[in-house]
């Protein structure tokens, strides 16, 4: 596919973020997979032409990186926390549980082109423990049935919202534009922490 | 003859002393451990460590206990990374049980993954992991589980194979492309156990460079399509050689099994091509046992047909050929200095004549004047490029015409970006690599870019055979060296072609910058020669040789290793060549040797010793790789032939011929004066024509890299190249097919839009489906139509 | 009883928190101003004298860092933020970032001026797409509101999925485009880190403590924490416990202490094992409750303090399984550059599946160990060294456990029994 006048545009923006050019490889790449979905062969040999590299260069950097995917995900990209702590509460049977019910495999896609679905390692929400991400948007606290809801909720088509995130489910090529710095306008919905980010604070306040 | 003098640039070397395994030494400052180890012959192994790459650090096989000032480094260090500073004190796995055991430790993390398929492997017998696994290895493994394996092997272009299950992830590959080359064309891809080297799935490895990746590479998991499988190293005979493609004057090495070359590897020579060489001079030896091999002299009887003659009878036909008959001599750009040396005193003593030329190509009076009074033995060296503060390419295109050459001025760029300067009309691929400042002329324009250009005694102007294309532009360069003390170098295509000019194998000049027009320097070689006198009338030029014998002047000529297609109106010198009687001095079967009278099959470079001068001036010397070969060098049968005749030249061998060309002496009378050509600058040109402008690619339809299949498929697309203003002037896009053409002939290729002059169109000169000279009979600033075929 | 001290999350409970309206409501940006209007030495001396050190887990000192960068030698200078939280249990800088990204860039600011640097980076790891909102709406609004533009700048750089890249030269050579692997050392980032220049990477949580420290003084700073681990820092408690989260107290709090806060282990369980800063520092026991949790306490019992990242497991969690999934962690993220942590970390995880599966002798003990040895200290970098640190710690406390797996023929614990949802029908 040919890139559209404005996006080449805005690819020409990312590169001016950085005193020299190389550096918007990654942001470009997440770009591509906002318009692409995924990395693909036109998206390489356009960074690389952008950035005067060889191909070479910009597929070694994108096979690097796991958030980077040579071949289409789903519409909505579920990944189960499987690192040792969620795994143990309880994300080992969610992510088994989800292969059933999905009837797909690691880095499977359901054939509706819906969801997909990824174990991943610790995402940072440890005391929302077991976590599971989707877009890379929390869902704290999930259990076998909730995270059921959850993929069954995005393959009709109306995705549950975060826990801790904007008030709606955006999808992987709409992540991946904010992912590539391009500001969505939903920085100011959500919550601004969840209750185990609090604790300390509230007993503090409670004189602890 | 010249010999070069190295600039050995006496700077004070500060040095560090260290102590290894309790010994003392004392090396140059900035010195990595592991090299200082070298120095006191302890051997530190390794994998990732190469000197001429970036220090990595990323095999760790190479782990050292360190301590400086008696503080010790709390875990052990990789010593390829770590320079050597003063007080060190340094315990490798000789002294160390701690660096013992990483080291093991390592080795046996390496063999986890790498499959036990050494009886099969290329590699085996030659092996570094193999060899260390011995030395630093356990005898048993400890690992039960499961192997990581990939596809075997898979094809990272028509020569290089790529088997990631053998690869150890040293990264020298990778490193060598980027780094050395300037070729990011293979990476590391993936990551953690799956990291693997490739490429991107769309450009393959096409880099004239990457055979010297399968050579550094410290395991099988390179390899070489041409050798894969066809040999064991121990069952190879290995002899140093000098590669014969091209003026950089490669050091290399050739390995010989039963009478045939299996393969040829970079050889080693600081000063010249370091551990490097190209693809062609690696991979372009089958030429040597082609089915067109000549292999006995041949004579064409009075029915016109070739049959197979005695060596004596063939002798006898060709001395009866030129015997008191007016007889010149052409001799190719890749004769061995000896042989031209050979040459040069046949045409002196047997032929009486000095009309004698090595430029079987496109060339001109004023190259000739040029050479006589600027290059020939000239001293300016790869270290005066090390050293430079400006290099400036004239008429040269250094990755195409001497690689060598494009990978010093590259680590200079690299280590401290070093000022590069391109006079051309089309921006190269190479000169692209260099960062270089490309001044942009029209052909036959060049002269006025050379007089502004900013230069000092510690520049360098590197002149290819292409600058005699454009009048005045030779002269033009002689007077702006003159007047700033810019060094100058003249750098040939072909290998022979720097030694013949110092053998005397052309007109103007005798062996060792001696003019012919000057009596004194007549004597002086009469004297050596043994003859009482020799020609004094300054020798005829190729052009003039060919006209003289189109038009009778000439009867005969001698003619060895010349390709007419070479030549501008080659078509013209075939005709010449027919009319007159021929004797050919060549390997295989060629255009002269079909109409030739005598064909006298030689020996090719691997068969005989000799030596080039490459572009340096710098002797490089061989032996014969194969030892058993019935062929002769040209030298030893023109010395025969001047015995049948009767006019001895006593040059019965190569050593003898050294000798001689040694016993010459310096010659320090006048040179030859360079008598001003006037520029005139860029032809005309009317719509829908435009200038022509080509070079020779690296890999292309040499006759040299004949059969190399697996070569050849690594060879740069042909395509014609124009500027964006003009394909916009002709609706023309990348890849359209353009069409290229005079009252001569056409070219038609694809189209590719770059930067180039507005008022040229480029196509390669001798690449597939675009011979310039055959199809056009045009050379650098020629007018051509150019239009949308 | 320590007390916690609630500084960087002082105003995290008011719901536009994360707004630069709340920011400055709460008295922010007025320590940058107070910070430019200092001379860049002084404000380099008073990030010294407060003692604070760096909480990425290596705990170097951070205005030592700042002094290392050369001064008056013309070249750009740049600050890089590591914002690429991965270590397995480590959940601060992200709710930091949600709740508060205008510290971080206040404490940018201050930190600009103080080593000289024009530029300074946001490296977020991209697996947080409200956070990345958060700091990127955070960034325009501090340009709008003239914080930033004037000298200088802040760019988001946003990752990839790469926890390499938490290694500060693996995040420079991934931030100027290339695969995110580990750079030789030397040169150091102060002399030669990001485009080659001067720079300094800095963790979130260090920079984010540098605005109240400008505003407070280096004397209230010190005024918190133990001798040679001063202020307060973000406690991040997780696992088998009652009540999750985060607790920011003075450095040297005790695991007992918070876990009193925390409600206790989950109730009817007790605690087996823990980490006190993420899976790359040696595991604790319950032996280990009272232990200072300061850089030298955690230090000489014998792991390190490391992220802070408290995990908790109770007696229903297999250790075996618990390491093995660690160690398949590391092996899924080790970057490939050097063979031991590239091919030890394979193997390693081979040998671990085997013994989790009751495959194997008490021999596999000794060659993991021994195995350990060669990885520990020879890698390029800590990722291969923090490989080690569960299997040698976990054997060093559970031998025993690993043993029973072999006599059993396979893992004795139920897994169902440590989720969190035990309880229910899984």
């Amino acid at each position: 596919m040919a890139y559209a006048p404005e996006q080449l545009q805005v690819m020409d923006s990312m590169i001016k973020r950085y005193p020299r050019s190389r550096s918007a490889i990654m942001p470009l790449l997440h770009y591509v997979q906002s318009i692409s979905g995924y990395v693909t062969n036109e998206g390489i040999e356009l960074i690389a032409k952008l950035l005067a590299l060889e191909t070479a260069e910009v597929s070694a950097v994108a096979s690097f990186y796991t958030q980077y995917k040579r071949k289409p995900v789903g519409e909505y990209h579920v990944g189960v926390c499987t690192n040792t702590l969620c795994a143990v509460m309880g994300g080992d049977a969610i992510f088994a549980a989800l292969k059933e019910h999905l009837g797909v495999e690691n880095d499977g896609v359901t054939p509706d082109g819906k969801v997909s679905l990824e174990h991943i390692e610790c995402n940072a929400a440890c005391d929302y423990a077991p976590v599971v991400m989707a877009n890379w948007e929390f869902y704290d606290n999930q259990d076998v049935s909730s995270a059921k809801d959850l993929v069954d909720s995005m393959r009709k088509g109306t995705p549950k919202p975060p826990t801790r995130g904007p008030n709606s489910l955006v999808t992987w090529k709409e992540a991946s534009a904010v992912l590539a710095g391009i500001n969505d306008g939903k920085a100011g919905e959500g919550l601004q922490a969840g209750g185990p980010t609090l604790l300390g604070l509230k007993l503090s306040k409670e004189g602890k | 003859m010249t010999t070069t003098q190295e600039n050995t640039t006496a700077q004070a070397v500060e040095l560090i002393t260290v102590v290894i395994d309790g010994f003392e030494v004392s090396v140059p400052k900035g010195t990595l451990v592991i090299r200082a180890a070298e120095k006191l012959g302890i051997q530190i192994p390794r994998f990732c460590d190469h000197p001429l790459l970036d220090p990595v650090g990323a095999c760790r096989q190479c782990l050292v206990d360190i301590e400086i000032n008696g503080r010790a480094f709390p875990k052990p260090q990789a010593s390829c990374t770590i320079p050597v500073e003063p007080n060190m004190i340094i315990k490798t796995q000789l002294t160390s049980p701690v660096a013992e055991k990483a080291q093991r430790g390592v080795m046996e993390l390496l063999l986890v993954n790498h499959p036990l398929d050494c009886p099969v492997c290329d590699k085996g017998g030659e092996c570094p992991l193999q060899n260390q696994a011995m030395s630093t290895g356990n005898a048993e493994t400890r690992f039960q589980g499961v192997k990581r394996t990939f596809e075997k092997p898979v094809a990272i272009s028509s020569q290089v194979l790529l088997d990631r299950e053998r690869c150890v992830l040293c990264a020298r590959c990778t490193r060598f492309s980027d780094q050395i080359a300037g070729d990011p064309f293979i990476t590391l891809n993936e990551r953690g156990a799956l990291q693997q080297v490739g490429i991107y799935e769309n450009q393959p490895f096409e880099s004239y460079f990457s055979g010297n990746t399968v050579q550094i590479c410290p395991v099988g998991a390179l390899t070489g399509a041409a050798y894969r499988f066809r040999a064991r190293p121990f069952d190879l005979v290995s002899t140093p050689s000098a590669c014969e493609h091209c003026a950089s004057g490669c050091d290399m090495r050739t390995d010989v099994r039963r009478g045939k070359t299996l393969r040829r590897l970079a050889g080693d020579d600081a000063s010249v091509n370091e551990e490097w060489n190209c693809d062609k001079g690696r991979w372009a030896f089958k030429y040597v046992t082609a089915v067109d091999r000549l292999i006995t002299p041949l004579v064409r009887g009075a029915d016109g047909v070739l049959a197979a003659a005695s060596w004596p009878d063939a002798l006898a036909a060709a001395s009866a050929g030129i015997k008191g008959k007016r007889t010149a001599v052409l001799v190719g750009g890749r004769a061995t200095t000896e042989d031209a040396y050979g040459y040069s005193k046949f045409a002196r003593i047997a032929l009486g004549t000095n009309d004698i030329d090595f430029r079987t190509r496109v060339t001109s009076d004023e190259e000739r004047d040029f050479l006589a009074a600027k290059i020939v033995g000239s001293t300016t060296t790869y270290h005066d490029i090390d050293v430079a503060d400006h290099v400036v390419l004239i008429g040269f295109e250094p990755e195409e015409e001497s690689p060598i050459v494009f990978l010093r001025i590259n680590k200079q760029v690299r280590k401290r970006a070093l000022k590069v300067s391109a006079v051309a009309t089309k921006l190269s691929i190479g000169v692209e690599k260099l960062k270089a400042n490309f001044i942009k002329v029209a052909p036959g324009a060049e002269s006025a870019a050379v007089t502004s250009l900013e230069l000092t005694g510690k520049s360098v102007i590197l002149i290819g055979e292409r600058a005699s294309e454009t009048a005045g532009l030779l002269s033009t360069i002689a007077s702006v060296a003159d007047k700033t003390g810019a060094k100058i170098a003249w750098i040939p295509r072909r290998a022979g072609e720097r030694g013949a000019l110092e053998a005397g194998a052309i007109g103007s000049l005798l062996p060792g910058s001696r003019p012919v027009s000057d009596a004194a320097a007549r004597v002086d070689i009469a004297a050596v020669w043994g003859v009482p006198t020799l020609p004094a009338n300054p020798g005829r030029t190729t052009s003039e040789i060919i006209d003289a014998l189109d038009s009778g002047n000439l009867d005969a000529v001698v003619i060895g290793g010349v390709d007419p297609l070479d030549m501008p109106n080659s078509a013209t010198a075939l005709a010449a060549l027919k009319k007159s009687f021929v004797i050919s001095l060549e390997i295989a079967a060629s255009a002269v040797t079909d109409l030739a009278d005598v064909i006298l099959p030689v020996a090719a470079v691997t068969e005989k010793s000799g030596s080039f001068l490459n572009w340096e001036g710098r002797p490089r010397a061989f032996d014969a790789a194969v030892s058993d070969s019935l062929n002769r060098s040209d030298l030893r049968i023109l010395s025969a032939l001047a015995d049948v005749m009767g006019e001895s030249i006593a040059l019965g061998t190569v050593t003898q011929a050294a000798r001689e060309i040694a016993s010459l002496g310096k010659w320090d009378g006048a040179r030859v004066k360079l008598s001003n050509v006037a520029a005139t600058g860029a032809k005309s040109i009317s719509n829908n024509e435009a200038l022509l402008t080509s070079w020779r690619r690296l890999l292309d339809l040499g006759t040299l890299q004949k059969g190399e299949a697996n070569l050849a498929g690594t060879a740069r697309k042909s395509v014609a190249v124009i500027s964006p203003k003009r394909a916009q002037s002709l609706g023309v896009k990348d890849g359209d097919i353009l069409r290229v053409s005079n009252s001569h002939g056409s070219i038609s290729l694809p189209a590719l839009v770059e930067d180039i002059h507005d008022d040229a169109v480029w196509v390669p000169r001798n690449s597939f489906g675009t011979q310039t000279l055959i199809s056009l009979n045009a050379v650098h600033g020629d007018v051509v139509s150019v239009v949308k075929a | 009883m320590t007390k916690l001290a609630p500084v960087l999350s002082a105003h995290w409970d008011e719901k536009d928190s994360f707004t630069i309206a709340a920011y400055t409501r709460n008295g922010g940006y007025k320590a940058s101003a107070k910070a430019l209007a200092m001379d860049p030495d002084a404000v380099i001396q008073l990030v010294k004298d407060s003692g604070l050190r760096g909480r990425g887990g290596a705990g170097f000192p951070t205005g030592m860092k700042w002094g290392f960068i050369p001064q008056g030698d013309e070249k750009d200078h740049y600050l890089v933020i590591n914002a690429d939280e991965s270590e397995p249990g480590t959940c601060k800088d992200t709710p930091l970032l949600m709740a508060n990204p205008h510290v971080l860039i206040e404490g940018c600011i201050i930190a600009c001026h103080a080593i000289r640097a024009k530029h300074a980076f946001i490296y977020i790891r991209g697996e947080v797409t409200h956070v990345v909102r958060r700091v990127n709406q955070a960034i325009e609004d501090a340009y709008k509101a003239g914080h930033l533009g004037k000298g200088i700048d802040v760019v988001l750089h946003v990752g990839a999925g790469a926890y390499i890249c938490g290694e500060e030269t693996a995040l420079l050579d991934s931030l100027e485009g290339f695969r995110g692997q580990p750079r030789l050392r030397p040169p150091f980032p102060a002399i030669a880190g990001l485009y080659a220049r001067p720079t300094v990477v800095n963790n979130v949580e260090s920079i984010a403590s540098v605005p109240a420290i400008i505003a407070n003084g280096a004397e209230w700073y010190q005024g918190m924490g133990t001798e040679k681990s001063k202020g307060t820092t973000l406690y991040s408690l997780s696992g088998h416990v009652n009540n999750p989260g985060q607790f920011e107290a003075p450095l040297g709090i005790t695991l007992r202490e918070i876990l009193e806060l925390a409600g206790g282990v989950r109730t009817g369980h007790k605690l087996k094992f823990w980490t006190p800063g993420g899976s790359s520092t040696p595991l604790f026991t319950d032996e280990h409750l009272d232990v200072p949790l300061d850089y030298e306490g955690v230090s000489a019992a014998g792991s390190m303090l490391g992220t802070k990242a408290l995990q908790i497991f109770d007696e229903t969690t297999c250790v075996v399984r618990a390491v093995l999934r660690w160690t398949e962690f590391y092996k899924h993220e080790s970057c490939g550059k050097c063979t031991p942590c590239r091919e030890g970390t394979w193997w390693l995880v081979q040998i671990l599946r085997d013994l989790e599966n009751g495959v194997g002798t008490e021999a596999d003990l000794a060659k993991l160990l021994d195995l350990c040895d060669n990885i520990m200290g020879r890698s390029f970098c800590a990722l291969g060294d923090g490989a080690t640190s569960p299997i040698t710690s976990s054997i060093k406390y559970f031998r025993d456990e690993y043993l029973a797996h072999l006599t059993n023929g396979g893992c004795p614990f139920d897994p169902v029994k440590s989720t969190l949802f035990s309880g229910a029908s899984a």
